[in-house]
């Protein structure tokens, strides 16, 4: 079933890239083929290889239970919090939440995951900023 | 003689004291990595790249630096498959056959050294070919034009959907996909934008290192919470014993090793094999050849010596292509490619005559490298199993954070960021479904010049596609792409389900 689906998803996803292909605004200097063509030969392989995985679907794969999904879930909220808080929150403060917060969701202690967070930080601000001079995100606070 | 001169020239490149220290840092970096189930060549590779562009290295020491990595994670995936039966990286999976019942017989000290003798033979060997096959295979590519190029690009992705996975169409779908995610942003021939959708960010194109670091490294981090594999290895399994394997061992193994090297190398040479064929087919061939006794499998030193010396010698092939053709052959190449083209050098028949420094210092490092590995491998091997000691808790929130840190030190910008999230996910979720991702880096590193290559020759022939297939040499690249593509929906299902067999749940990443 899942392959099923994946290969609708990939059909789909085909004839988007193949719509917006088409969509292309041709620049009046143009060589002979375009910059439509590629795309276009790309979106068919797309799509035959899609419908191909939805009519020959391998065996079912493993997925996680509920409880899992939400973790990756909840991993991919951190981290893009993460992405987005690090110019304003500055590269140590930010980073120690993050790497506390993915210690602590792969089984660490309270005590084991701020070891970790604040240690992976402040390592790599040592190892990166310090001595190879890496521009980090500046926060308020100069770090 | 030429190539013994240059050759000579390349050590006096090599041997400076910051290569030197940079090939050490990157031996010692790969056989950690190597270890590490969790963390292959593939992924070691793309999480150093951000390092190497830190540090303000130019051409040929980055290079030095991530073939070193590269090559000790050849050496170091064979650890954690002999004393914990868990490859350290997918390569290293057919060691676990014989090399973890030696360690249950007591054995584990000799399989270690042995296995390390095994993978410097390999690797010296294939380092032997790199330079004997390269310059050839660059007179031939001398003669490519744009059509034989991009019948040569059309080849590397279908051998490699032929090999990568289970699935010939899911192989072909992630080529597209790489492919299509090259095509984002300006038009290099019109100047047009396209699937830019308006936003500003997406005009200079997707930067392959954001996708390369999402989709390997990232995706290891959501795999390991999905399973939250937090622990560490039993440490009670990791009893060394004796550190050298006895000379009649040595001598046992000796035809094993130089079969199977040559074995690995020309598996390693094939486009779209790379490393972890080259292990298979040796073992494969050795336990055929020589198994007479049916002791393969069973704790045979021949079984150990084989993959290994199989895997480093293909790691070494699989820079054949990538040097002289700018085709990479594996995962590991394709991330090899990648830092060659961020930093503006483009691999191929030209990269010969006119950045022969950066070749020949790159193969003289390889051979340094090597020495440097068969000494930290072979009596600082306890060194490396204490290393396998850190919990993966720790270590995955530790590569997650340098992911970030790379990216954000590369561009600056959470909007990159956010694509390498993207790709992160997409990394995971194409994993469970068993798509490879290699084609998918190869799409998108060699999308560019596939399509531009294309167009050049359609528009050298005035708008005519049939020139695609007009020469002698593109019709016969177009065959072995066929052929390549056809054959493993015959013969490979059988091939590739035995590989696949032993495959763990993290660190499978193909190389």
């Amino acid at each position: 079933m899942s392959d099923r689906i994946f290969g609708v998803v990939g059909i789909l996803l085909a004839i988007a890239f193949a719509v917006s292909a088409l969509a292309i605004e041709e620049s009046f200097l143009s060589d002979a083929v375009g910059p439509k063509a590629f795309p276009l030969i790309i979106a068919a392989v797309l799509g035959l290889s899609s419908a191909a995985i939805a009519l020959r679907p391998d065996p079912e794969p493993q997925w996680p239970a509920l409880g899992r999904l939400v973790e990756v879930g909840a991993a991919v909220v951190v981290m893009i919090l993460y992405a987005e808080l690090l110019p304003v929150a500055g590269f140590v403060i930010a980073t120690a939440f993050a790497a506390t917060y993915l210690a602590w969701r792969l089984g660490s202690g309270l005590l084991g995951s701020l070891a970790t967070g604040v240690g992976t930080s402040l390592g790599i601000y040592v190892i990166f900023h310090l001595v190879l001079g890496l521009s980090l995100a500046r926060g308020p606070l100069g770090f | 003689m030429d190539i013994l001169a240059s050759l000579g020239d390349g050590f006096g490149i090599a041997l400076t004291w910051q290569n030197l220290a940079l090939a050490l840092l990157g031996c010692f970096l790969g056989t950690i990595m190597g270890a590490l189930p969790g963390l292959g060549p593939s992924n070691g590779v793309a999480i150093l790249i951000p390092l190497a562009f830190t540090m303000g290295l130019g051409a040929t020491p980055s290079l030095i630096l991530l073939t070193s990595v590269y090559y000790g994670a050849m050496y170091g995936g064979r650890i954690s498959s002999i004393l914990l039966n868990i490859p350290g990286d997918e390569p290293a999976m057919m060691t676990c056959l014989d090399g973890h019942p030696m360690a249950k017989k007591g054995m584990a000290g000799e399989a270690l050294s042995l296995s390390g003798v095994a993978s410097f033979v390999g690797a010296f060997i294939a380092t032997w070919g790199l330079i004997l096959l390269a310059p050839q295979l660059v007179k031939i590519a001398l003669l490519f034009g744009p059509a034989e190029y991009f019948a040569l690009f059309a080849l590397a992705f279908m051998t490699l959907g032929g090999v990568s996975s289970t699935n010939q169409a899911k192989s072909a779908f992630a080529a597209a996909l790489g492919l299509g995610l090259a095509t984002i942003g300006v038009d290099t021939q019109t100047g047009v934008p396209r699937f830019t959708f308006g936003e500003v960010h997406l005009y200079d194109g997707l930067d392959f290192l954001v996708a390369i670091v999402g989709l390997f490294a990232l995706s290891e981090v959501f795999i390991f919470l999905e399973n939250r594999h937090g622990g560490n290895a039993d440490g009670s399994k990791l009893k060394i014993g004796k550190l050298y394997p006895p000379m009649s061992m040595l001598k046992a193994c000796t035809p094993t090793m130089l079969r199977t090297s040559v074995l690995g190398f020309v598996a390693g040479v094939l486009p779209g094999a790379g490393a972890s064929l080259g292990s298979f087919i040796s073992y494969s061939m050795e336990k055929r050849l020589v198994d007479k006794e049916k002791t393969f499998g069973t704790g045979d030193p021949r079984g150990v010596a084989a993959p290994e010396a199989g895997n480093n010698a293909a790691a070494g092939g699989a820079l054949v292509p990538m040097l002289a053709l700018g085709v990479p052959g594996s995962g590991t190449t394709a991330v090899l490619l990648a830092v060659l083209l961020s930093l503006n050098i483009t691999p191929g028949p030209l990269l010969f005559s006119q950045n022969p420094d950066v070749v020949w210092g790159l193969i003289a490092a390889l051979f340094i490298a090597n020495f440097m590995l068969l000494a930290m491998n072979i009596p600082m091997v306890g060194l490396f199993t204490r290393i396998l000691m850190v919990p993966s808790r720790v270590l995955m929130p530790i590569v997650a954070m340098v992911s970030f840190v790379g990216i954000y030190g590369i561009s600056g910008s959470s909007f990159d960021l956010l694509v390498m999230i993207g790709f992160g996910v997409m990394g995971w979720v194409l994993r469970k479904l068993d798509v490879p991702l290699v084609p998918i880096i190869l799409g998108t590193l060699l999308g560019n010049s596939m399509e531009n290559n294309l167009r050049r020759a359609v528009t050298i022939d005035n708008g005519n596609w049939l020139t695609l297939f007009d020469s002698p040499l593109s019709l016969g690249l177009w065959a072995i792409a066929i052929v390549g593509f056809v054959l493993p929906l015959f013969f490979g299902r059988k091939v590739k389900a035995s590989m696949h067999e032993r495959r763990d749940e993290e660190g499978s990443i193909s190389d």
